[in-house]
């Protein structure tokens, strides 16, 4: 833990006080999806595909319906058909077409898991009861579920209507390739004629789920008016409002959503899946319904992040030089298209300063569960790839490592291969920090070895409302509306605290339902600290500009002579009089005399998200014998723009790089001959434990964002970029052997081993 | 089927149920009895979320069964703070940031209790294994073990 730069230079910014919601959370008071009910709630329960593809040629309801206690049942035709329209989910993007289909199967079962029926009743055995009266006859099709054999020709199709958009010659013929997206800086032909050293590899990664602990739930409560009420943890209440408005063709004003606090999301709750159902099935049954999911379900159908196949070309001079570079990125959608393909391509490259790129990625479904965000969508496929193929650049030429992306790195001026050019950004500086870091001065242990990896991120901003209101006594309550997924009541409490000029305790943040605050984008993309700061600091500002209006007004002056300092109204000067400084309590208290309540709002699209980036170190031994991995050591740096609670923010980074190393050593979705997932729990899906890891050292490298008052920069996503490819390089350094397949499990690992031996040096 | 009938104390309280015989302890302290600190993130006893204590053994409670309780003494996280004093572990959760989205909190929690109650002095390697039947997806551990040994560290001295 390094001490933040800005320590001294706030009062509040940098510190790190208690949050305001840590009381509830270690007591068991916080309530989470499934801790909400309503009086005569029903459980409602979901009948899911047993294909991976299949034909549903009719569904018979009718025995279910009959079942004493079950209220309600709705099927495809309770839905309303929805018009081809892409509408936006935070970094992602999705069909309405496709959402309703998603939600509930209409033509066809697409994946194992998808939804064909749901049910509401007295209790929830009643309700599993009526799912197996429900009489499903499916005509069984083939099915696909690797990327490679998706874009075959003769594929199996999933759906007849989708002609790939941006081939060249235009698509005819329907297949699984349902985009085609290219980039291209320079001439990478005619940089590869410079080169001097080539490489070229082909990697691919598996399907990997969030994971978070905290299935999803639902509860929904309509009424005979049209009303409807939903709590739901949801990393985004405006978005599930705005889907189920589209879905259910109700009124945005008729659907108020409370967000309950969220178990972890991490991207894979910014889309709906439970509510249209329980909305409808209480529409139909009249009582609230409450529906959750189990880990089974999870895993089986919502998520995932995909896997994808990358092939990468790297040529540089002699003297280490990058002068070309080509990539290829075929990544699985699920069943619907919409793959982060597009963040995949724009991020391969960006952590460098390369005059020549072209870079190619494919979109393609096949018979998964619709893939979702999950921290830096997409980027984490390109950059095992990329770092993987630097590193082995990097031995080519007998480079240090670090030296040789500093000697490529990006900086302000920097032109990306999508067209932007980066203003002030901090990959060289972040470089600099694991250069000098103890961990990198520090001689690998005997038996270990080192690897190391960069990662880039865009951040985003977006839509954020807020606002802040006196109470009687002074106190402030903040206002916004994004879920509070890993501290960021405290963050926007110590800038409202900052730039108020009182208390952090004198700040209540309150996260709003969809009724109480205007609109807020979904807590993602790495804005809410950013741009729902922003919001926050705006409402703050024009809070202030009320509060000198009223003492203005109680001193007879001029608001112009009016000037706000630490917490305080104060004259601007001798020349405005002499009055004795008003606090917040001072105003509150005579604010039926000057003007009535005291509130500041603001509403902001926010632009000018600070990129990230991050460097990655670890040391690691391989058991030779089984191929278990062990992580001895390992840091995390990243340009983090301004750390607002350092804590949360190296808390960002530690679990980032966690889940990385999950996703390097054990994480994937593992499928049967039938296209039928195998380790839908767990137990088989193995993610991290406490005693996998040793502690995750954190450098907060602050390159302030010029774009926000305070200098912040999302910090959520960049730290799952760089792990994949740190391990993957530490591997091949300790063993000579050159991982290109995602997971680099025990299995996997030890059969790598065995088929490299005797020969050691792979590369 | 008739209910059963089952006389436990819970966090001390004398406390009475009907339970059906298949349902789990975890269901009746969470939809019967409001207890919903403990929470379901798998129904399998894979990510401890649900972890309570049943006569000083450390259990998912979604593994057992609500009629085990009879007679028991079962303590979860409603109980662990005494009165309006949080638990030297629950401050230092909140003080270290060892929680972020929290839905795994009381799980951690009690299992640290309990490792603390058998074991004042842990090293790093032991609370990493005794909480490894504990999953926590956002703060790769480190925090949660940082707090573990300091209040480990606090209770030891303030007991000298």
């Amino acid at each position: 833990m390094n001490a933040p730069s800005t320590t001294g230079k706030y009062k509040w910014i940098g510190t790190r006080p208690d949050r305001p919601d840590g009381a509830d959370k270690v007591t068991g008071r916080a309530r989470f999806g499934a801790d909400f009910n309503l009086p005569g709630q029903l459980i409602g329960k979901v009948l899911r595909s047993p294909h991976a593809h299949a034909l549903i040629k009719s569904i018979d309801i009718s025995k279910a319906e009959a079942l004493p206690g079950v209220k309600a049942v709705v099927i495809a035709k309770d839905f309303p058909e929805q018009p081809n329209l892409i509408v936006p989910t935070g970094e992602m993007q999705v069909n309405l077409r496709d959402v309703t289909r998603n939600v509930m199967a209409r033509e066809k079962a697409l994946y194992e898991g998808h939804p064909v029926a749901a049910v509401a009743a007295l209790s929830e055995t009643i309700a599993k009861q009526a799912l197996a009266l429900i009489k499903v006859d499916y005509k069984v099709l083939p099915h696909v579920i690797d990327v490679a054999e998706a874009m075959k020709p003769d594929a199996p199709l999933l759906h007849d209507h989708l002609l790939t958009e941006g081939a060249n010659p235009p698509a005819t013929k329907p297949s699984n390739i349902a985009k085609r997206i290219e980039f291209t800086k320079g001439d990478s032909k005619a940089g590869f004629a410079k080169a001097e050293i080539v490489i070229e590899r082909d990697y691919t990664t598996q399907a990997v789920h969030q994971g978070y602990i905290e299935p999803h739930a639902a509860l929904a409560s309509a009424s005979e008016d049209g009303q409807v009420q939903v709590w739901s943890t949801t990393q985004g209440h405006f978005q599930v409002r705005g889907f189920c408005s589209r879905l259910l063709n109700i009124d945005t004003s008729q659907i108020r959503v409370t967000p309950t606090e969220i178990g972890g999301g991490f991207g894979g709750k910014t889309v709906v899946y439970l509510e249209p159902l329980a909305i409808r099935l209480s529409q139909k049954a009249g009582k609230p319904v409450k529906m959750t999911m189990t880990r089974e379900e999870v895993f089986r159908a919502s998520g995932p992040a995909p896997g994808g196949n990358v092939k990468v070309k790297i040529g540089a001079t002699k003297d280490g030089r990058i002068v070309a570079a080509e990539c290829t990125v075929e990544m699985q959608a699920g069943a619907f298209p919409g793959s982060p393909v597009g963040p995949s391509c724009m991020c391969s490259f960006a952590c460098y300063d390369i005059d020549n790129m072209y870079i190619v990625g494919f979109d393609v479904v096949s018979n998964r569960p619709k893939v979702a965000a999950y921290r830096a969508p997409g980027a984490p496929i390109s950059a095992w790839a990329v770092e993987s193929t630097i590193d082995i650049l990097a031995q080519r030429l007998n480079m240090d490592p670090i030296e040789l992306r500093l000697k490529n790195a990006a900086k302000k001026g920097t032109k990306t291969a999508y067209g932007v050019t980066f203003n002030t950004i901090g990959m060289v500086e972040t470089l600099e920090a694991i250069k000098n870091s103890d961990h990198y001065k520090t001689p690998v242990k005997p038996g270990f070895a080192r690897g190391v990896a960069a990662g880039f991120w865009f951040n985003i901003g977006a839509d954020s409302s807020a606002a802040s209101h006196v109470g009687e006594d002074g106190s402030v309550t903040v206002i916004s509306g994004n879920p509070d997924i890993g501290g960021s009541r405290a963050s926007l409490a110590l800038m409202a605290a900052e730039e108020l000029g009182v208390d952090y305790d004198k700040v209540r943040p309150v996260i709003a339902d969809t009724a109480s605050i205007g609109f807020n984008f979904v807590t993602g993309g790495s804005r809410v600290t950013f741009a729902t700061g922003l919001a926050v600091v705006n409402s703050v500002r024009d809070l202030i500009r009320e509060l000198k209006v009223r003492a203005a007004k109680i001193w007879k002056v001029d608001p112009d002579g009016v000037i706000w300092e630490n917490g305080m109204a104060k004259p601007a000067g001798a020349n405005v009089g002499t009055f004795e400084p008003l606090s917040i309590a001072d105003l509150a208290a005579q604010a039926g005399r000057t003007g009535g309540p005291i509130n500041g709002h603001a509403q902001l699209n926010v632009t000018g998200a600070g990129p990230g980036f991050g460097v990655h170190c670890v040391d690691l031994a391989v058991d030779r014998d089984t191929g278990i991995v062990t992580v001895g050591r390992y840091t995390a740096a990243q340009d983090v723009g301004t750390a607002i609670h350092p804590s949360y923010v190296e808390g960002q980074l530690q679990g980032g790089a966690v889940q990385g190393i999950g996703w390097a050593l054990n994480e994937e979705y593992i499928y049967n001959s039938k296209g039928l997932l195998q380790n839908a729990g767990f137990l088989d899906y193995r993610m991290p434990v406490a005693s996998d890891l040793p502690m995750i050292e954190t450098i907060l490298v602050e390159v302030p964002n010029p774009s926000h008052p305070y200098g912040v920069r999302g910090v959520g996503e960049v730290p799952i970029v760089p792990p994949t490819a740190a391990v993957g390089n530490a591997i091949a350094r300790a063993t000579g052997v050159r991982m290109v397949d995602l997971p680099m499990s025990p299995p996997r690992l030890s059969e790598a081993l065995d088929a490299a031996t005797p020969r050691m040096a792979a590369e | 089927m008739a209910k059963i009938h089952i006389t436990t104390t819970i966090n001390g309280a004398p406390t009475e149920f009907l339970c059906e015989p298949q349902q789990t302890l975890l269901d009746v302290l969470r939809d019967q009895l409001g207890l919903t600190g403990s929470k379901e993130g798998c129904g399998s006893g894979d990510c401890g979320a649900c972890t309570v204590t049943i006569d000083g053994r450390l259990v998912c409670s979604c593994l057992v069964l609500a009629p085990e309780a009879e007679g028991a003494k079962i303590e979860t996280i409603e109980g662990m703070a005494d009165g309006d004093t949080l638990h030297p572990l629950q401050k230092k959760f909140i003080e270290m940031a060892a929680l972020q989205c929290g839905i795994c909190t009381p799980g951690f929690l009690m299992a640290s209790k309990s490792l603390l109650e058998r074991n004042p002095n842990p090293t790093e390697t032991e609370v990493r294994y005794w909480l490894a039947g504990n999953l926590c997806r956002c703060t790769g551990y480190d925090k949660i073990i940082t707090a573990v040994l300091d209040v480990a560290a606090e209770m030891r001295e303030s007991a000298r």
